[in-house]
Parts: C-alpha cells; sequence; structure tokens
C-alpha cells in the first residue's frame, strides 16, 4: 500500500466519499490539506467568509439532496462555522465539515488559534470528532458522511490536528460503515402501520400535516399517493414547501404563525393529524396545550425522539418515509375499501375557509411598491422550476406565501435556527449543485448585509445566482412586533438603507450586474431583465414599501385560535363554524 | 418528580462524558447522580445515571439519549429488579457517639487520629441515608459518595442484550414506557 501524508488520505477519503465540491478558506492548522486539493478533481470554492461556505454546504445538500461540504482552519475558522453548524443540525441537513486544528502536541495550551471546536459544536451537531493519528482519517470521513446522511440527517464535524495531516500513513477506506450505538430505524412496524391506517379509515376531519421530513425521504411521490387515495386534505410547513403541489386542489397551504387561515384552522378543528416527518414545533403549533385539541395523532419520523417529544401520539410510526408510506399506503387503500367516512362536510368546510380567506394583500395606497408583489411576480414571471432561497425575516415569509412551490427542493430556508445571512450563500451552494437551475435569493436588506460577500465569490467562479433585496429599509419583521407589541417604539431597526449603502453600486463593485426598482409599474421589467443575465450575478434592489406587514399572524405564545388575518383582526367565520 | 436509575453502555471514546453532560444540560434535565467506570469489556464504558424527572417523560430522556453515537444501550435499573449500591465515606469526630453510629450501621472505620474517625460504608441508597441521619451534621468534617451503581438481579445482562442486538436495526416502542433501548 502506498504511503502517503495525512492530508493526501483526507483527500482521497473525500473523493471516494463521492465529494464533487466543497466550500472553504485555507489557513496555518488546514493548510497541509490545501496541498493536494490543488490536485484533486473535488471542486474547491473559496468563499469569503467561512459562514458563506458552511450555508453553501447547506444550500448545496438541500438542493441536490447529497452530504455538502465545507472546510475551515483551526480557531476563528471553526468558530466561523458554528452558525452554518447548529442552522443545517436544526434543518436536519446533512453537512459534513472539516476543520484543522493546531498540533496534537499543542491542543490544551491555548495556542494560536486554538479553539476546542469539538467541544464548542458538541450541542449544534448531530456527531463530531477529534481526529490526531493519521490512521484514522478515512474511517472519521467515512462515518461523518454515513452519519450525516442516514437516519434523522444532520451536520457532523471533523477537526483533524495539523500533525495528523503531516505525518506519513497509508490509506484505507472503509467499504462499509457499522457503528455499535448508530444504526437508524428505517422500516416502520406493520402493527403500527395497520393501526394507522384504522385510525384513518375512521377519521372524519383528517388533516395531513406534513414537514421537511418528507422533502428529505424522497417521498413527495408517496406522499401524493396518500393524499389521492384518501382525499385528506394537505398542509405543508415552512420546511415542507414544494413537498405537495401548491396548485393541488387539496392543498391548504402553509400553517403556522404566518400561516393561511384555512391551514391553520383545519389543524384546530381536526380529529386526526397524519403528520409526517414533521415536529410539532412552536412555530406551528402555537401555545402548544391548545393545539388542534380534538386530533388523534399519527407520527410518522425517522427520528424515535421527535415522538411524543411536543405532543403524545397515539400512533407512532418509526421509520424512512419513504418506507412508511409505502407500507401505509395500501394499506390505507384496503382500510377504505372496508370501510370509508364520508368526508364532504369535512372538506366543505375547509374549502370554504381556504377560499372565504385566501392570503392577500393591500397595495401600498402612497403608490410605492408592494414587497408583496414584487416576490409573487418573481414567483410567476421565473416559474415553478426556480429554486428560491430566503433570508430571515418579513422577506422569508412572503416567500413562503406569494410564491407556488410545485416540486420538492425548490425552496430552501433557514427555518429552525432562523438564520439571518443564509439567503446567498445558500443559493450560491444551490446553483452549484443545480448549475442549469435558475435560483434566486429573495433576501431583506438586513440579512443582506450579512452575507452578501459571497457575491464575489459567485461572480468569480461563475455562479451566476440572481438576488432580490427586498429593501424596506429595516428589520422588517421586528418592526413589524414593534408596531404590534411595543407601541410603534421603533428601536433599533431602522437600516437607512435606501441611502447607504447603495445596493446597485454594491453588486457592481462586487462584479455583479445591479439593478434597482423603485416604481410599481417597474416590477416585471425589472424582473425580466434580471432574467436575461445568465453570465454573472445580478442584484436587484427593490425599494419597497417599509409599513407592509405579513398576515395571518398568530402571535407568539398565544392561541392558533386567535389567528388575526391582520391587525386585531380575527377573521370574520359564519356562525355555524365557531 | 420522579427518580429513576438508567443504566447507560457507551462506547469507550474520548468526549463521550461531556457529549452525555451535555445533552442533559441543554435539555433541562436534572441528574441526581452519575457514576462511570469500565466494564468487562475494554471498548464500552457503563454510566449509572439517577435522575430527577419533572415534566419530561422517561422515554423521551432515554430517546435523546440514544440518539447519540457512542451510546450502546440503555436500559432502566427499576428497584425491584437490580442491584443498587452507593459507597460513603466520611470524615468525623473520633469520639464514642460516632463509632456507636459506624457499628450500628455496620459499617467500617478506615482511618483513624486522635481527633477523627473515617467511616466507609456501602448499601443501598436509605441505608447511607440512615447512617448520615445518626451523624450530627456540626461533627461532619468531610464527606464523599460515589453515586450509585446498579445492576440487574438475574442472568440477563445489558451487554449480553446489546451485543446480541448489535447491528440490526432494532426499532424500540415510544409508548412503551421500558426504556430499553438497544442497538
Ligand atoms: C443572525 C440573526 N440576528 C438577528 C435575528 C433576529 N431577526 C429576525 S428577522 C430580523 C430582521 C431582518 O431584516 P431584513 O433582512 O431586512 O428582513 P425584513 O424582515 O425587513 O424582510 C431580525 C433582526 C436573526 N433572525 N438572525
Ligand atoms: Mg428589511
Amino acid at each position: 500500500m502506498s504511503k502517503m501524508n495525512g492530508a493526501q488520505s483526507l483527500i482521497n477519503a473525500l473523493e471516494a466519499a463521492g465529494v464533487d465540491v466543497m466550500f472553504g478558506i485555507p489557513g496555518g492548522a488546514i493548510l497541509p490539506a490545501y496541498d493536494p486539493i490543488f490536485d484533486s478533481k473535488i471542486r474547491h470554492i473559496l468563499v469569503r467568509h467561512e459562514q458563506g461556505a458552511g450555508h453553501a454546504a447547506t444550500g448545496y445538500a438541500q438542493a441536490t439532496g447529497r452530504v455538502g461540504v465545507c472546510i475551515a482552519t483551526s480557531g476563528p475558522g471553526a468558530t466561523n462555522l458554528v452558525t452554518p453548524l447548529a442552522d443545517a443540525q436544526m434543518d436536519s441537513v446533512p453537512i459534513v465539515a472539516i476543520t484543522g486544528q493546531v498540533p496534537s502536541a499543542a491542543i490544551g495550551t491555548d495556542a494560536f488559534q486554538e479553539a476546542d471546536i469539538r467541544g464548542v459544536t458538541m450541542p449544534v451537531t448531530k456527531h463530531n470528532y477529534l481526529i490526531t493519528d493519521p490512521a484514522d482519517i478515512p474511517r472519521a470521513i467515512a462515518e461523518a458522511f454515513y452519519i450525516a446522511s442516514t437516519g434523522r440527517p444532520g451536520a457532523v464535524l471533523v477537526d483533524i490536528a495539523k500533525d495528523a495531516l503531516q505525518k506519513e500513513t497509508t490509506f484505507n477506506y472503509p467499504k462499509n460503515v457499522s457503528l455499535a450505538g448508530y444504526n437508524p430505524v428505517v422500516e416502520p412496524k406493520q402493527s403500527a402501520v395497520l393501526d394507522a391506517a384504522a385510525l384513518i379509515a375512521q377519521s372524519k376531519k383528517p388533516v395531513l400535516y406534513v414537514g421537511g421530513g418528507v422533502i428529505k425521504a424522497n417521498a413527495a411521490k408517496e406522499l401524493m399517493q396518500l393524499a389521492e387515495i384518501t382525499g385528506v386534505p394537505v398542509v405543508t410547513t415552512l420546511m415542507a414547501r414544494g413537498a405537495f403541489p401548491d396548485s393541488h386542489k387539496q392543498h391548504l397551504g402553509m400553517p403556522g404563525m404566518h400561516g393561511t387561515v384555512a391551514a391553520v384552522t383545519a389543524l384546530q378543528k381536526a380529529d386526526l393529524l397524519i403528520t409526517l416527518g414533521a415536529r410539532f414545533d412552536d412555530r406551528v403549533t402555537g401555545k402548544l396545550s391548545t393545539f388542534a385539541p380534538k386530533a388523534k395523532i399519527i407520527h410518522a419520523d425517522i427520528d424515535p425522539a421527535e415522538i411524543g417529544k411536543n405532543r403524545h401520539a397515539d400512533v407512532a410510526l418509526v421509520g424512512d418515509l419513504k418506507n412508511i408510506l409505502r407500507a401505509l399506503n395500501p394499506a390505507t387503500k384496503a382500510a377504505l375499501a372496508k370501510s370509508a367516512p364520508d368526508l364532504t362536510p369535512w372538506l366543505n368546510e375547509v374549502y370554504g375557509w381556504r377560499s372565504k380567506f385566501p392570503l392577500g394583500y393591500d397595495k401600498p395606497s402612497d403608490g410605492s411598491v408592494s414587497p408583496q408583489n414584487v416576490i409573487e411576480r418573481i414567483g410567476k414571471i421565473s416559474g415553478p422550476d426556480t429554486i428560491f432561497t430566503a433570508g430571515v425575516g418579513q422577506h422569508q415569509m412572503w416567500a413562503s406565501q406569494f410564491i407556488g412551490y410545485e416540486k420538492p427542493r425548490t425552496w430552501l430556508n433557514s427555518g429552525g435556527l432562523g438564520t439571518m445571512g443564509y439567503a446567498v450563500p445558500a443559493a450560491m451552494g444551490a446553483k452549484v449543485g443545480a448549475p442549469d437551475t435558475t435560483v434566486w435569493a429573495i433576501d431583506g436588506d438586513g440579512c443582506f448585509q450579512m452575507t452578501n460577500q459571497e457575491l464575489v465569490t459567485c461572480a468569480i467562479n461563475n455562479i451566476p445566482i440572481k438576488v432580490a433585496v427586498i429593501n424596506n429599509e429595516s428589520l422588517g419583521m421586528v418592526r413589524q412586533w414593534q408596531t404590534l407589541f411595543y407601541n410603534q417604539r421603533y428601536s433599533n431597526t431602522d437600516l437607512h438603507s435606501k441611502r447607504i449603502p447603495d445596493f446597485k453600486l454594491l453588486a457592481e463593485a462586487m462584479g455583479c450586474v445591479g439593478l434597482r426598482c423603485e416604481r410599481p409599474e417597474d416590477v416585471d421589467k425589472t424582473i425580466e431583465a434580471a432574467m436575461e443575465i445568465n453570465d454573472r450575478p445580478v442584484v436587484v434592489d427593490f425599494n419597497v414599501h417599509r409599513d407592509a406587514m405579513v398576515w395571518p399572524m398568530v402571535a407568539a405564545g398565544t392561541s392558533n385560535d386567535d389567528i388575526t388575518v391582520a391587525r386585531s383582526m380575527a377573521p370574520v367565520w359564519d356562525s355555524q363554524e365557531l | 418528580m420522579a427518580i429513576h436509575t438508567l443504566a447507560v453502555l457507551v462506547e469507550n471514546s474520548p468526549g463521550v462524558l461531556a457529549r452525555v453532560a451535555s445533552l442533559f444540560s441543554r435539555r433541562g434535565y436534572n441528574i441526581d447522580s452519575l457514576a462511570v467506570g469500565p466494564t468487562e469489556n475494554p471498548k464500552v464504558s457503563r454510566m449509572t445515571i439517577v435522575l430527577n424527572l419533572e415534566g419530561h417523560a422517561l422515554d423521551q430522556v432515554s430517546a435523546q439519549l440514544f440518539k447519540l453515537v457512542n451510546v450502546i444501550g440503555i436500559s432502566e435499573m427499576k428497584d425491584s429488579d437490580s442491584l443498587k449500591r452507593e459507597i460513603l465515606l466520611v470524615k468525623v469526630a473520633n469520639n464514642a457517639a460516632n463509632k456507636e453510629v459506624a457499628s450500628k450501621h455496620k459499617a467500617v472505620i478506615s482511618d483513624e487520629t486522635t481527633t477523627t474517625i473515617s467511616i466507609e460504608a456501602v448499601g443501598q441508597s436509605f441505608e447511607i441515608e440512615a447512617l448520615l441521619a445518626d451523624l450530627k451534621p456540626n461533627e461532619i468534617r468531610e464527606l464523599v459518595q460515589s453515586g450509585l451503581v446498579a445492576l440487574e438481579r438475574g442472568a440477563s445482562t445489558l451487554a449480553d442484550r446489546t451485543l446480541s442486538t448489535m447491528g440490526t436495526a432494532n426499532e424500540s416502542d415510544p409508548n412503551s414506557s421500558t426504556a430499553d433501548y438497544q442497538n
């Protein structure tokens, strides 16, 4: 077996793991690895900030379903990855981070650029490693990819001491990985499948509560079958937008804090939630004790720890959702063939809510541009094959509401951690993974100022993403809460970003095309102009009305029953619905 | 509030104690005691964790713990079917009354100076508590306890069950109340 150093062994291992691209920045401790990267067939994209590398890996993973990879040096390089690692872990995205560590003899001495990144990232990763012996590198890499991509996907970090990269070793990549303490359950229990089918066949007011797990399990087709077998209405959470086509007649939209009245209310009134890869997050349930009070719960998830964590499950289906649905669909069909309850009254009710309380927005009375309209038009003009990413804030919620998603992996956002700065680097990663697809980042003026430097990376590396900066010159979502809950006292939410920075000039300085739109009549023209540019990244500064708000809303900590469709305005129900 | 004892087999790898401690701290589970040591298998360590659970179901704690890659098996050690022991070492004033307490509780005096004696006791939690209750608090100079260790009664072993099924995915029933997780 040929001798090589640990660094070469690392790169060989990454190649053996099937890595085709990684995002990173070199530095002292990881430098030995950058020498073999120079000759590797793996594409390395030199980012401008490690946070960008981490979110790019996440965007790549969410768009392609493959493991995203980022690489950084010790100390500050590694700590800059903490946010994207926590972000990916919260949203169950498979990424692997490689970090250099100070030489093993220096570990624990507060050496230059030493940070205990294994300790730091323990609570925000699925697993992590500190490697000090070069012989352990291939196995650690193989395990890292296996752990990141199987079971409930997540973030794994491999920290490697510099001397382990430099020392001589032999390369021996394990053919298969077996871990004593890690064997995810992938096949559901048949008895639970039958119980679930029986519950579905008894239920008069069922709802399919669909979460991001359906997308992770590539189970959209199987979900469609279940929906069509049963005729049950569907809600898709923020992480699941695209798992079920928005245009489908059974779709009620998104549940949760800014969900549709129909989706939120259907969950509240349901007698059964068929929960698929969702986790009863507080942004969906509102006040937990009042959530879906009459509903029995079928809870299907790959992660047994999600079962019963927030809400008791009457039937638990632990396994891979694709396998679960492949078993559940025929079982449900058989159960319904014996006795099928008449869902018509329930369907009339929920579809009535949907037509009575559609999502909407008012055009600003002062003739300024409506942010919702900008986002809606981008969705229409760019079409359902586009991949959209978003930052965090009002623009994110509008992008989840006013763009129609028809396919999985076309809506990428930071749901669990709510990470401002996610949109641009995630769009970069998505575009690298899906180079022939149009990728739009719908970003806020606040978020954009956190990570726009990656547009330089995009411009230099021929990654022509499109960015819509929804410029309301404020930290709009925070401002909305100040409007509603802090007597319009706008403490530190005014960004002045119609003045500074000049986003158009900033874009141009970074090698992108910069466009600006200030009038409603220019919205379509500007989007069409942006659609024409495919040789460079393009940034559009959409100057929009600053007081637009996200509706409907269930205020944090309150009950879903108290949903408001506009400020202090509860939906006006027909009396028989109350 | 309910007290539960979990026996946890973990891979003997660096950082595993930190992972367990970090998980308990992050999720707000209260640990009463944690004892960890080697086992008959050099690759495996065993932790005995005594938990004071409020609001969190034991199943949830076990399920979260079991998600740690280095955790191989978990079993609840019920009072009725396990041996539970603690060690107490306590340094008290050297006087007749304290010697009397030691002998009453069948404890050993393992060290003696002109002013102090060190009492060594091994027993179940209630026995240790009873001994401590008989000592005058102001006479206790120094006290150390091992934390509880527990072993299942009968021929079955947690390691056997774990090893016999190692490598085969074994679904835990999230609705059952016995927190017995193995791979
Ligand atoms: C890193 C980070 N810091 C702070 C927050 C809190 N936060 C949530 S939304 C928001 C405002 C975002 O402003 P902008 O990007 O302009 O979006 P808008 O709401 O105006 O559309 C802030 C500060 C966060 N989610 N992430
Ligand atoms: Mg803003």
